[in-house]
């Protein structure tokens, strides 16, 4: 047990040393996962960005219920009840005739001969229920629920306002949205699979430069991890550096470019959110570039050593 | 101590074989020197005791264990056993003379203590007392041979195989890496010692096998050699 741990000792401490001996290989293998590891960091946030956006653009559309004049308030008050209880429904907002007016008005501040005439007509705005779906993609299931006979009946024609041109630019905008998710993701993933590559291939060149290293050591009867635990101690604090750095280094861009991204806008795009997001799951960040960094390390250092601790087996 | 039984090495079927049945039997404490001109087949030879290679046909048995009945994971228990000397070294470029010939003993779990204690003894032993903090590229070819010598013998192994120790040394450091085997064999290692070097394989004076186009020429003691 002793000499196991003995072992294990040397095993860290030789890797360590060999960091520190072999700094200008590792100064430039790490350089390599700084950056990829980093573009892993920005399309993740990115990609948070993006994601925002979008939820801020659907979270704003409604199906909305306009009911008949002659409906009481205990029976809207029943029906606003049995949306609330749909799962799909986020948010039920019930506006009654004259808080629908009140509201038409504020929205059309503007235009005072509107005003004036919603006046004058005696108020012909009817109760106003909005129904904010959850996901955009249960707009239709909720329209069904609205559309049931005994709530049809509550309502005026043309009520619920998910049909006709809403219902055709609702579903574009669902669509659109499902989409943008999907792209978002993808593109996190092929970035993601593209560093995992090149951070491999990085570690495989490092490792090959110093195959005569393993292979003298295969000859003297070292055995397997004795020989291939000092170079994934070295991965693994490449690993572990370039992790922080990459952090440290958008934490910085975050830092400098702070001001004019608040400046910024790139139309619907909320750029400022990518740093509220970064600063809101830095740990979480942190957290998964050292696990991802650490992993790769040690993994292609695996891999890369196999092939040359390999014994002879064909007697030719 | 070394037995090898009709053995037979092919590389390449349409060249021949490199080694053709082959028999060979060393006693312990024996000093043998393997002689023959380059691609005679004496570096095979070697690379079969040392397991690098498996050989075609035949039987090998070193120190007791029979290299059919080897399994690959214990390769380097075997390989700890023997204590090697190459032609080129293979000293590792990044650590020092001490850490090189300590890596022998850390392999083996020798605390660091003990390390401590022996290395500087065998260092002294090849006279290399006071350069354990170089690197090897600092040195010069015969210091790297006897830093390759002492990392062999650290662990005083029972078998010390030493290919062509001398062949990229001037005669008088050629002569001290001799001087150091026949120091280790009274000691009570079993050397097997590979040269084309004729003037040191006369002025030893012990058993000669000479090999040649894969076949042992003659076996004899107290053996000279002639380069013909």
């Amino acid at each position: 047990m002793n000499r196991k741990l003995t072992t294990f000792a040397r095993i860290i401490r030789t890797g360590m040393v060999n960091f520190v001996r072999n700094l200008w290989l590792a100064i430039a293998a790490m350089a390599i996962m700084i950056v990829t590891l980093t573009i892993i960091l920005f399309s993740m946030i990115a990609n948070a960005t993006f994601g925002h956006t979008v939820d801020q653009i659907a979270s704003q559309i409604d199906v909305s219920v306009f009911l008949k004049d002659d409906v009481t308030d205990a029976q809207a008050q029943s029906f606003v009840a049995a949306i609330r209880k749909q799962p799909d429904v986020k948010k039920v907002e019930y506006l009654t005739k004259q808080q629908a007016q009140s509201q038409f008005i504020n929205q059309n501040g503007g235009n005072q001969s509107l005003q004036s005439a919603v006046v004058e007509t005696g108020n012909p705005i009817p109760a106003t229920i909005h129904v904010y779906p959850r996901d955009l993609n249960q707009v239709k299931a909720i329209s069904g629920f609205l559309t049931k006979s005994q709530y049809q009946q509550l309502q005026i024609s043309g009520s619920p306002s998910y049909n006709g041109d809403r219902k055709k630019a609702i579903d574009n905008i669902t669509h659109a949205t499902n989409i943008l998710r999907k792209v978002g993701v993808g593109a996190v993933l092929i970035f993601a699979i593209i560093s995992v590559l090149i951070i491999f291939n990085t570690i495989q060149m490092a490792i090959f430069n110093r195959r005569d290293e393993l292979q003298i050591m295969r000859l003297l009867g070292a055995s397997t991890w004795f020989i291939r635990g000092p170079f994934v101690v070295e991965s693994i604090i490449y690993g572990l550096l370039s992790a922080i750095a990459s952090i440290l280094l958008i934490n910085a861009l975050f830092v400098t470019a702070s001001g004019s991204l608040q400046a910024t806008s790139f139309g619907l795009l909320d750029i400022s959110y990518s740093q509220s997001f970064f600063e809101g799951h830095y740990w979480l960040l942190l957290g998964l570039q050292l696990a991802l960094g650490i992993f790769i390390g040690a993994a292609s250092s695996v891999i890369a050593t196999r092939r040359y601790l390999k014994f002879k087996t064909s007697k030719h | 101590m070394i037995l090898l039984d009709r053995v037979t090495k092919t590389y390449n079927k349409h060249l021949g074989p490199a080694l053709d049945r082959v028999s060979v039997h060393v006693e312990p404490k024996e000093f043998v020197i393997v002689v023959g001109q380059s691609g005679a087949g004496k570096s095979t030879l070697l690379k079969l005791l040392t397991r690098e290679e498996r050989p075609t046909s035949g039987k090998i048995i070193v120190g007791g264990i029979d290299y059919d009945k080897l399994r690959d994971r214990d390769i380097p228990l075997l390989r700890r056993k023997i204590g090697t000397v190459f032609q080129d070294f293979k000293l590792l470029p990044n650590r020092t003379v001490f850490e090189n010939v300590a890596f022998a003993l850390e392999i083996v779990g020798v605390s660091t203590r003990e390390i401590n204690n022996t290395v500087p003894k065998v260092l002294d032993i090849v006279n290399l007392k006071d350069k354990g903090s170089r690197m090897p590229q600092e040195l010069s070819g015969g210091e790297r041979q006897r830093v390759a010598i002492a990392r062999a013998i650290v662990r005083q192994p029972k078998i010390l195989i030493a290919d062509e120790p001398t062949g990229n040394l001037d005669p008088k450091h050629a002569w001290d890496v001799i001087k150091v085997l026949e120091k280790i064999n009274k000691y009570g290692t079993t050397v097997l010692l590979t040269t084309h070097n004729q003037e040191i394989v006369n002025k030893l004076k012990r058993r000669v096998v000479t090999i040649q186009h894969g076949q042992i020429e003659s076996d004899r003691a107290n053996a000279q050699y002639n380069v013909k």
